[in-house]
């Protein structure tokens, strides 16, 4: 029965795209020709019915090769009757009606030969596999890759023999060699089917050759077993690449969160509890932004991202330069203070998104150019919102690192973090220099919220999620030190992805925390720590 | 006869000069004689009738107020702002709920004798070796201050060995709780998962619901403050109080002194950690539940706040500000939700930047009471903070 | 720059109290201390002076354990090598240190100051239950008088001019009762009669302990009239009498030829 139901599946899917469509009343006529006089007739109802857009031609198909069509024998009706003890349950084969139970009596059998039931395999088989749109193809192949139902065999031989695109016809090979593994009996066979399999490491060809292992002939036991070695060996490396890929993904938000507060934490020594609201901020910008193009521009709505990062920029920038200085510079040299300050923003700011955008999560939608994925053929899929974060997270650190090495601003920024007294007595305005280096750490932040919007769920508690992830980052990483900031996110980020197949999510954070924690104990300036006499008074 | 006299003032000289802190143990008595009164005995038509409610509300405040001096003892007096000090208080919570939910007994959903109902709720076959023992209570009593003492002291040790100070050690308190937080989160820790540990019946045999036993509750916990605050006031006023003051103020000068002083934090963290756990075993009877939510880096930094608005350095200070910003949250929440995180989130900013001696040390009235206090404990520290 | 320290080094007193032995330390690359190597008998009163960045607090640092230094000995008394140990344990050694800026608790009285400077009971649970005896209360009386002091005891030592608290500090270093003093610029930002005073107060208390002073100021180092180290760049210099370290040509060269 459920194997039944596969096949259902497998080419109700196929069929959904077939392109000719044919009128309801049309197609209630051709179902119902399919009781023709002749057989050449009801091939003829066959082959027009296998075209039509309709989701119903499978299952008559399949009835109808079944030995499960019937028509009535009151008005000819077609239907689709299943043997239930002594009654049958029918249902009208155009559109599935249930007409309940009927006796033997009631109806009769639609009456096929073999020519019949060779035109009705061939066409449910190829019907997708030798579609000439490559998509229809691909959807077809996952499918019978899925159902593995030897029948489909012969089609699928003819369809790798015509097929020109080079991955689509390795996954029919690869389906050709799952369905022989399964079914034939030759070892010939086998040994061919087990090295086609072996190429082709994915988690599917794992359970398949699993499930043969362990019901294969004695023969081949040993041939199965080494083939299915092969493939857990290489699947686990494929598996590191996915999470190093992940581990970079995580390290790359990690990054763009923790890279403004290694400039508000890092340089300015000020710690800013509501560093995580500036990345909310950005993502609730991002959100406003996606709005208005809505609503006044959809049609360039692709590019409302490179609208949202300035403007996520300017409002957590603006929000940081009105924090400090209407709160923090009154703290200077009271960090726990500072932390405590910082800390009752947060609560307000957190409230403040809540009263005007409501607590629920908020959508934001991806552009067009960062949805899709890279997919390889063992299943590994780099989604292009994540690479295009990896890559924003490290135009971000160049960007910050020129700033801070090469423009006037940087240079005093550096020369007030110095020597204050210094800085002022040279002409540089220490205060307006506190506040823009804030706002800066500020509006990175800000952006960050951008990314994290594509990724994550947009609600007024978005910052918290990140906020002592961050922390953590700078801390590891050591202070003041961007460089030891981009390695402390990615090494944190990665060593977190390798760790949760292990021990699971919420077990590997606490890990990485506890770790994280007896590594401040033992290096308590950072991986990167600046050394020298001024640091260590 | 004149040699116990003298004794007896000697043992206690260190109240004498502290108007603050008798004024506090002088309410903290007319509490436990008029609020059993006023519950037991005044009519409900009266209006000094204090409602049942209302006498848990009370020792649910006191029991914070115990959870504030604790904080204070550390962050007032020694300069260790923890952002973690709810986990101890949870922990202590936690040792009190696994003793309730051993006396709920077969009176469970599940009626198994042993297992707690979300542990039969699970599969799980039999009791996990940390619940034992929890069924006695001297045993369970012991555990909620050992386990937050042991917790303190390990992490303490790491911590204070390594120099770790300032906002790094925030920080990392804040880091511990928030890991504690995830793992009591974890059905397979064994408590109770998100639920928390709650629906108790019985403690010592009494209906933990009954007036008798909330009134009794009640007096446990102001005897708890009354007690708490008399063992952090003879910390402080003792020659190791003023060491801890030292450390605040000046840490590397007194190491030059010849003081270990990552044994003297270790020793006042690993008090202040216990005594949190009491006051989370005071707390969560009169409330009747202890979940993860306790945990949370939020719940820990709210303490810090009652700290700085009745003043740090001042352990009546303490009390004080944990009961206006507790009452203040009651009050809020009921009349306007809305308004209440609005209200906390600026009670940070003003407190820390206008008021940075809390009430005691701004409000005229307190501040004359601090004066004949004979020891200040404000004003800025020697050495540049890191 | 080799050389005259080497020669030092080859004979060392009996009665030397502190000895540090070819000591190195470098911070990111920079050679803060370089091969330095001097003694300082028991007893004596040692100025140590040299230009800004030759190194003289980095060896207070490292004698007195707040830094390590990468290779090198500091001996104490003879046989104690300080190099392992931290500030705690060789401050109970015996071993006093005065900061270039005054630290001294400021929220607490001058009184509690000494008190708590006061030598011996340094556990936590000694201090928990710490009990001030006559005798220990007339020791801090007396040192009261020597810093002169006396009739600021009950003052919060926040309220203490900047050369009261120098005196407060050098009067916690004796309530320490070490056997030997590190005073760092104990003139620094000192009126001319304060100066004076100081250098007087060094003297007495150099009767018996022995002292090592690190100064700027070369009067204050003429009245101190004491053996005087030179160091320039992490590295002795010279060595003997004012005089002569005056009149020593790469002296001259390092105050004055730049």
């Amino acid at each position: 029965m459920t194997k039944f139901f596969k096949h259902i599946m497998v080419l109700a899917i196929a069929l959904f795209m077939a392109a000719p469509t044919l009128a309801a009343d049309d197609f209630s006529a051709q179902v119902d020709a399919l009781n023709g006089k002749s057989f050449s007739k009801k091939i003829k109802a066959i082959e027009v019915l296998a075209e039509a857009d309709n989701d119903r031609v499978v299952p008559v198909l399949r009835a109808m090769l079944g030995g499960d069509l019937y028509a009535l024998k009151s008005d000819k009706t077609v239907v689709i009757a299943e043997k239930r003890g002594s009654v049958y349950l029918v249902h009208k084969a155009d559109d599935g009606a249930d007409l309940g139970q009927m006796a033997k009596s009631d109806i009769k059998k639609v009456r096929v030969n073999n020519k019949v039931r060779t035109v009705i395999k061939g066409i449910l088989g190829g019907l997708t596999l030798l579609s000439p749109n490559v998509e229809q193809r691909q959807k077809a192949i996952d499918a019978v890759f899925n159902s593995r139902d030897e029948s489909l065999l012969p089609t699928l031989k003819k369809a790798i023999s015509r097929e020109e695109d080079d991955a689509l016809k390795a996954k029919m090979v690869l389906t050709k060699a799952a369905i022989e593994l399964e079914n034939a009996k030759d070892p010939e066979t086998l040994s061919a089917a087990l090295s086609v399999l072996k190429e082709t490491p994915t988690p599917d060809v794992r359970s398949i050759l699993t499930r043969y292992v362990a019901s294969a002939p004695e023969d081949m036991k040993a041939e199965a077993q080494a083939t299915l070695d092969a493939v857990e060996s290489s699947l686990s490396m494929w598996e590191n690449v996915g999470n190093l890929y992940r581990g970079l993904s995580l390290g790359s938000v990690l990054l763009l969160a923790a890279v403004g507060l290694a400039i508000t934490f890092g340089v300015m020594g000020v710690i800013n509890m509501a560093h995580g609201e500036m990345v909310m901020l950005g993502a609730y910008a991002t959100f406003v932004v996606q709005e208005v193009f809505r609503a006044y521009m959809p049609g360039w709505f692709d590019w409302s991202l490179f609208v949202a990062i300035p403007f996520a920029f300017l409002v957590a920038g603006s929000v940081g330069v009105a924090m400090e200085r209407g709160i923090i510079r009154f703290l200077y040299g009271r960090p726990l203070e500072t932390l405590l300050a910082t800390w009752g923003v947060s609560l307000i700011l957190q409230q403040a998104v809540r009263t005007v955008f409501g607590p629920t999560n908020q959508d934001v939608s991806s552009p067009s150019w960062m949805s899709g994925a890279i997919e390889f053929t063992n299943g590994l899929q780099f989604t292009y919102n994540r690479l295009w974060i990896i890559l924003f997270a490290l135009l971000v650190v160049v960007g910050v690192t020129l700033i801070l090495k090469k423009t006037a601003f940087g240079l005093q920024m550096r020369a007030v973090t110095q020597n204050r007294p210094m800085a002022n007595s040279m002409g540089i305005k220490s205060g307006w220099v506190d506040a823009m280096t804030f706002g800066l750490g500020s509006g990175i932040a800000g952006m960050a919220g951008v990314a994290l919007s594509q990724i994550d769920n947009v609600s007024p508690n978005l910052g918290q999620v990140y906020i002592i992830d961050s922390f953590m980052v700078v801390v590891f990483g050591g202070v003041g030190n961007i460089m030891g900031t981009v390695v402390g996110a990615f090494s944190l980020g990665i060593v977190n992805k390798f760790m949760e197949p292990m021990a699971g999510a919420v077990l590997a954070k606490i890990f990485v925390l506890i770790a994280l924690i007896l590594f401040i104990q033992k290096r308590p300036r950072g991986l990167f720590a600046l050394k020298g006499r001024s640091v260590e008074a | 006869m004149a040699q116990s006299m003298k004794q007896k003032t000697v043992l206690l000289g260190f109240l004498l000069n502290d108007r603050g802190g008798q004024i506090l143990l002088g309410l903290l008595a007319a509490a436990a004689v008029l609020v059993p009164i006023c519950n037991i005995f005044v009519p409900e038509s009266s209006i000094f009738h204090v409602p049942t409610y209302m006498v848990s509300l009370l020792g649910k405040y006191l029991a914070f107020a115990l959870l504030a001096l604790s904080v204070d003892l550390i962050w007032g007096y020694c300069g260790i702002l923890s952002l973690g000090h709810g986990a101890f208080f949870a922990l202590g919570g936690y040792a009190m709920g696994m003793y309730l939910m051993r006396q709920i007994g077969d009176r469970g959903v599940y009626g198994n004798p042993i297992l707690p109902d979300f542990m039969v709720f699970l599969n799980w076959k039999e009791l996990p070796w940390y619940w034992y023992g929890f069924d006695a209570f001297p045993f369970a009593m012991l555990m909620v201050v050992v386990v937050p003492g042991i917790l303190a002291g390990v992490f303490g040790w790491f911590a204070f060995r390594s120099r770790v100070t300032g906002v790094y050690l925030s920080i990392i308190t804040q880091a511990m709780t928030y890991a504690l937080l995830l793992a009591f989160f974890r059905n397979d820790m064994g408590f109770g998962g998100n639920n928390g540990l709650t629906d108790f019946k019985d403690i010592l045999g009494h209906d933990i619901q009954e007036d008798g036993t909330r009134i009794a509750l009640f007096l446990a916990t102001v005897a708890a403050l009354a007690l708490g605050y008399i063992i952090c006031r003879y910390i402080v006023s003792s020659r190791l109080g003023r060491v801890l003051l030292s450390i605040r103020d000046a840490e590397s000068r007194t190491r030059f002194l010849g003081y270990r002083v990552e044994y003297y934090k270790l020793f006042v963290f690993v008090v202040s950690a216990m005594l949190a756990g009491v006051a989370g075993a005071l707390y969560v009877p009169q409330v009747g539940i202890i979940n993860p939510s306790e945990f949370a880096p939020a719940v820990s930094i709210e303490i810090v706040i009652w700290v700085a608005v009745g003043g740090r350095g001042s352990l009546y200070g303490a009390v004080l500000g944990a009961f206006i910003v507790n009452y203040a949250k009651t009050y809020f929440t009921g009349a306007l939700p809305e308004a209440w995180l609005y209200m906390l989130g600026l009670l940070f900013v003003v407190v820390t930047i206008f008021m940075p001696k809390g009430v005691v040390g701004t409000v005229p009235a307190f501040k004359d009471l601090k004066k004949k206090d004979g020891t200040s404990l404000f004003g800025k520290s020697t050495e540049a903070a890191e | 720059m080799q050389g005259i320290s080497t020669a030092d080094k080859l004979v060392v007193p009996e009665d030397t109290i502190l000895y540090v032995d070819g000591v190195n330390k470098a911070f990111d690359g920079f050679k803060a201390i370089n091969d330095l190597s001097f003694y300082v008998q028991a007893g004596e009163l040692r100025a140590i002076i040299g230009p800004n960045g030759a190194g003289k607090t980095t060896m207070m640092d490292i004698i007195t354990g707040k830094t390590r230094p990468d290779t090198g000995d500091v001996i104490f008394r003879g046989d104690i090598d300080l190099t392992e140990m931290d500030e705690a344990h060789i401050a109970n050694l015996g071993i006093g240190r005065k900061f270039q800026k005054p630290t001294v608790f400021e929220n607490q009285t001058v009184f509690e100051n000494l008190e708590l400077a006061l030598a011996g009971k340094r556990r936590v649970f000694e201090s928990l239950f710490f009990k001030l005896s006559g005798r220990e209360a007339d020791h801090i009386d007396q040192v009261l008088e020597k810093i002169a002091l006396a009739e600021k005891r009950n003052w919060m030592a926040g309220n203490l001019s900047h050369g009261q608290k120098q005196w407060l500090e050098i009067g916690m270093l004796l309530m320490q009762e070490p056997d030997l003093l590190l005073v760092d610029e104990p003139a620094a930002g000192m009126t001319d009669a304060e100066t004076m005073k100081t250098a007087e107060l060094l003297k007495e208390i150099a009767k018996d302990h022995s002292v090592v002073v690190v100064e700027h100021d070369m009067e204050f180092v003429q009245a101190l009239e004491s053996r005087v180290t030179v160091l320039h760049e992490g590295h002795v210099l010279a060595e003997g009498s004012l005089e002569t370290v005056q009149k020593n040509q790469q002296v001259i060269e390092v105050y004055l030829g730049r």
